[in-house]
């Protein structure tokens, strides 16, 4: 056990994680060159594409310290956008230190914070690494006063690092096993080992990660879920080097997977402790939070007929993605679907690119909403996330909807234009301070449905990409919320509906008939896009109908030509939504979900 | 005793020579003439050997390509042998399109002791700078010409071709066109709008940006004044370009194609529609003449559309005829009523004035759904 260092690389969005990961696993040659990818653990095509970790991955790399002894060390690399703090929270459950990597130039971010704290609520050894150094506008000694203001953590074990050049990692590595503890646990103690983390192989099943605490485990061995008393018999157990190496045995303190032939789907929860069946240990360990979702919003199939693969693909995707939380919902525009909750837009849009690559299927999505909390006139309280649910108004005596507290860390000269932005958002600006004499951290409580949407790129734009911004959620406050629908050629078009402040109501519905507009194709009459609140009619918007759609001839070679053509067509409506009379494409549903200004 | 009941066919002969592609054209068609002769050959020998669908016709339509570019002779030789191996109807319609470049008062008179019975003059317009856009070889002064001379030939069953929305010219101007159209109390008038066929060397003109084509308002209003002036002057919109004085000048013909009649489709690159069956012959003039020649079939493909694709063809063929879709008809050709498959859409797109409904069985088109034919088929289709 002493050879084993378990340990995660967090750090704030961008701040290099995956780099530094990819220099750490060069650095022990597992990976032939020809084999090696930039951002090696980022694999999901969504990540690559959009250079961003959105899962951890975990991997195990042997290395001779400068003490001559092999170690394993298990790194997990994180994804540092505030959707996925869950996945660091995970993460850091199976490990005894923590890398925290920031950017020279950027230095310490609201992620940085947020993640240090996380770290340390799981007392977690924490080495501050400096990366980037190699950047023209690095400032090593700004960071490392910011290390100690900002984080109050000694500066002095920091190590400067550029991932993208290769430099500092050898004391990096060393750092890693002098410097963090080995994990404690009692290998002859009965089996106990912690699922942090899971994934679906078609062929094999779940393929569950976990760390080993106390005891071993092998093939072959009967082990047993502790939260529902499931039985499996291993089939194979081992580590991950981007592949799986499968071992013989794994004991306490070790990361790895096993694969046990589990198709069913909701027996591996993350957060669960495994134990042997004959011989189980006395207590399940704490497990996790529940991720808690804060966006909802539902998705249907374009094609009605895709609704079981819809349902199917989610199951799956569940697996991997421990956050995301889903029920049915239905529509009349749009036939059956699934209400889903997520961690925010950006978790949103992954799940949706991820149904859609990874399961072939191609999705509508309504409009996100957070949940409301609605007090019915017989006192009862409903909580509300789907519009279609909203009650009759005549019966709500009051609405709440829920506030977070918003940190925001800045140069103090953003600071005008964040006030505007967040009063703008009907914030409360509830206290600021100074890093320094030119950094400053600017704290508001802002209604979650007005950060949902774009909020973070609005702060990124006015504060020239140096504000970020991290928030909880704290409590529920009194609202003024009404319902928004949107009629077409007076059909309400119940997939559209959304639940707003009753300020915001008519510049929403003014936008999302304007965006409508842009995406129903004209049709052979005129087409009324309406926004309503109540019966009352708050914006409205007008396609003119095309004059003219007739071809001039037709004759004898003309009719089969045509009617495939006409066949064709036809094809292509069923990806149409039909409203009443008026067809609305896949994109205009989507076009709602971006309201950028 | 005739061969067949039900619907009398019609025989279509395609003579894919023309004196000049014109850049807009799509049709099959060759300049090269040195085939002519042995083309009509081939003709006559697929109407003598090749097998043949046993139908009573009582039209023939010479189309082109340039049908007007054969000699009377041959022309003779074609309704002979179409009298001599069909079992043709007493009252038969033999029509000729005419290119005006391509006859004179004597040919004319030629083709009309032929057995033609019925000219269909390819004006396209009068107006020369239009026909030059256009590639014709003709112009505006031929073009009556051919008109005046046709009349005096004996024919009393002319029609004319016109050609719409030319790009860079102006709605007052085709108000003209059609002023000099009427002129000659013709009882049959064609307007097309020009469609710009990708593949043709006018579409990659239009690609090269050296024109733009009209833009649909004017495409509508054009259309609309063809309607209200030729409605004014008498005459029977009776197809979505076809117009005819009295139903007796119709294209008997063409009739046939949107009602689904039967017809045999003779030469390179004809389409018949027989029992239920679509097929067509080769496209290229050679190998339709090889194929014939050595006693092949020149069938190229066939397909005998489903139920569905035929209730398709049904719709889109019948709204463009001023009759419409006949929904007693549908009913027992399909044994579905209209109205419980289309009955939605047809509330909306009479609610929108693009339907109406005549005699109360028939679903027509209203003049704005005529602007709209093929959208307001789209709709109802979507309901098959
Ligand atoms: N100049 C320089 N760029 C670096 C360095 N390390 C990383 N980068 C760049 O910074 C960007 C972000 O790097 P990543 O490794 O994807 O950052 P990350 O922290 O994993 O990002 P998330 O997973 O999205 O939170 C990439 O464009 C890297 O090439 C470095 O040492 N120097
Ligand atoms: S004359 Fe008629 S068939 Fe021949 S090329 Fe011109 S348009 Fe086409
Ligand atoms: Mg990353």
């Amino acid at each position: 056990m002493n050879r084993i260092r378990n340990f995660s690389i967090i750090a704030h969005i961008d701040h290099g994680k995956s780099t530094l990961s990819d220099r750490l696993i060069q650095s022990t040659d597992i990976v032939s060159a020809r084999d090696f990818k930039d951002q090696m653990l980022d694999t999901m095509d969504i990540e690559r594409e959009r250079g961003i970790t959105i899962k951890s991955q975990t991997i195990c790399l042997p290395y001779t310290g400068s003490d001559g002894v092999l170690y394993n060390l298990n790194l997990i690399d994180t994804p540092g956008h505030v959707d996925f703090s869950y996945e660091v929270s995970r993460a850091l459950a199976s490990c005894e230190g923590a890398l925290l990597v920031i950017d020279a130039s950027q230095g310490v971010e609201a992620q940085t914070i947020a993640n240090m704290y996380l770290a340390l609520e799981h007392d977690l050894v924490i080495i501050p690494i400096i990366n980037k150094i190699d950047l023209p506008s690095a400032d090593i000694d700004m960071v490392k006063a910011q290390i100690e203001s900002d984080l109050g953590l000694d500066p002095g074990p920091a190590i400067c690092a550029s991932a993208k050049e290769g430099k500092g990692i050898a004391d990096i590595l060393e750092a890693v096993v002098t410097q963090l503890p080995p994990p404690q646990g009692d290998a002859g103690a009965p089996f106990k080992a912690l699922i942090f983390d899971s994934d679906y192989d078609p062929y094999r099943g779940t393929i569950v990660h976990f760390r080993v605490i106390d005891g071993s485990i092998r093939p072959r061995d009967r082990i047993m879920f502790m939260s529902n008393n499931a039985e499996y018999i291993v089939e194979e157990v081992g580590i991950f080097r981007i592949a799986r190496i499968p071992q013989k045995v794994l004991s306490a303190g070790q990361v790895g997977y096993l694969i046990a032939g589990i198709k069913t789907v909701s027996d591996t929860r993350c957060g669960d402790t495994i134990t042997h069946a004959d011989k189980p240990c006395d207590s399940a360990m704490p497990g996790f939070k529940e991720p808690k979702p804060v966006v909802f919003s539902s998705m249907y199939p374009v094609s009605t007929d895709d609704y079981p693969e819809l349902k199917d693909a989610l199951e799956k995707l569940k697996l991997n993605d421990a956050a995301l939380i889903y029920e049915q919902d239905a529509s009349a525009a749009l036939g059956f679907g699934f209400r889903c909750g997520f961690l925010g837009l950006l978790h949103l849009e992954v799940v949706q690119e991820r149904l859609e690559r990874e399961y072939d299927l191609s999705l509508i999505i309504t409009a996100p909403s957070v949940k409301y909390e609605v007090v019915m006139s017989d006192d009862t309280v409903t909580l509300i996330d789907n519009p279609a649910l909203y009650p009759d108004p005549v019966n709500i005596v009051q609405t709440r909807e829920p506030y977070i507290r918003a940190s925001i860390i800045t140069p103090d000269r953003y600071m005008g234009a964040i006030m505007n932005l967040c009063l703008e958002r009907r914030g409360i600006n509830t206290n600021y301070q100074y890093f320094s004499s030119n950094r400053m951290e600017m704290v508001f409580e802002l209604p979650l449905a007005e950060v949902v949407y774009d909020f973070y790129d609005r702060l990124k734009s006015i504060t020239q990409g140096y504000g970020s911004f991290d928030y909880d959620l704290i409590d529920y406050r009194t609202t003024d919320l009404v319902k928004l629908d949107f009629l077409v050629n007076g059909e309400r078009v119940d997939a559209l509906s959304q639940l707003v402040h009753r300020d915001k109501a008519t510049a929403r519905a003014r936008q999302t008939c304007k965006k409508l507009r842009e995406e129903i194709p004209r049709h052979m009459f005129k087409v009324a896009i309406q926004g309503a609140v109540g019966g009352k009619i708050i914006a409205r918007e007008t396609i003119s109908a095309f004059r003219k759609d007739v071809t001039a001839k037709c004759y004898g070679g003309d009719i089969s030509r045509k009617r495939k053509l006409l066949e064709k067509q036809k094809k292509g409506k069923k990806r149409m939504k039909m409203a009443g009379e008026v067809m609305i494409p896949q994109s205009a549903f989507l076009s709602v979900l971006k309201t950028s200004e | 005793m005739k061969a067949m009941a039900g619907k009398p066919a019609g025989i279509y002969v395609h003579i894919p020579f023309c004196v000049r592609k014109c850049p807009y054209c799509d049709f099959y068609s060759v300049a090269d003439l040195s085939r002519i002769d042995s083309y009509v050959d081939a003709l006559l020998h697929e109407m003598a050997f090749c097998e043949k669908p046993r139908v009573c016709p009582d039209t023939i339509y010479f189309g082109g390509g340039t049908p007007s570019i054969l000699s009377s002779t041959m022309i003779g030789r074609i309704i002979d042998g179409a009298f001599r191996f069909f079992d043709m109807s007493d009252n038969v319609e033999v029509t000729l399109e005419v290119n005006p470049g391509t006859v004179d008062a004597s040919r004319l008179s030629a083709f009309r002791d032929a057995g033609i019975n019925r000219l269909i003059i390819g004006a396209q317009s009068f107006d020369d700078e239009k026909l030059n856009f256009l590639g014709r070889i003709h112009d505006g002064s031929e073009a009556k010409t051919a008109i005046r001379e046709a009349g005096r030939a004996g024919f009393e069953n002319i029609g004319i071709d016109l050609i719409c929305g030319i790009p860079g010219r102006e709605a007052g101007d085709w108000e003209k066109e059609l002023k000099t159209a009427l002129s000659f109390s013709l009882p049959h008038l064609s307007c097309y709008m020009l469609t710009i066929e990708p593949g043709t060397p006018l579409y990659s003109d239009m690609e090269d940006g050296r024109f733009s084509p009209v833009a649909e308002n004017l495409a509508a209003d054009l259309f609309e004044v063809t309607m209200e002036v030729l409605d004014r002057a008498g005459y029977d919109h009776y197809e979505i370009s076809n117009f005819a004085k009295m139903p007796g000048f119709r294209s008997r013909h063409n009739c046939k194609y949107w009602t689904g009649a039967p017809y045999v489709g003779l030469g390179a690159s004809a389409h018949s529609h027989v029992k239920g069956e679509r097929y067509w012959n080769v496209r290229s003039a050679d190998r339709y003449i090889a194929r014939v020649s050595s006693g092949l079939s020149p069938v190229d493909g066939k397909e005998r559309p489903d139920t569905d694709q035929q209730m398709i063809e049904a719709v889109y063929l019948g709204l463009r005829a001023a009759e419409g879709i006949d929904s007693r008809a549908f009913e027992l050709r399909f044994g579905r009523a209209c109205n419980e498959i289309f009955g939605r859409e047809i509330a909306t797109l009479s609610r929108h004035g693009l339907l109406e409904s005549c005699d109360d069985n028939r679903i027509c088109l209203t003049r704005q759904g005529k602007l709209k034919a093929d959208a307001v088929a789209g709709r109802l289709i979507g309901c098959i």
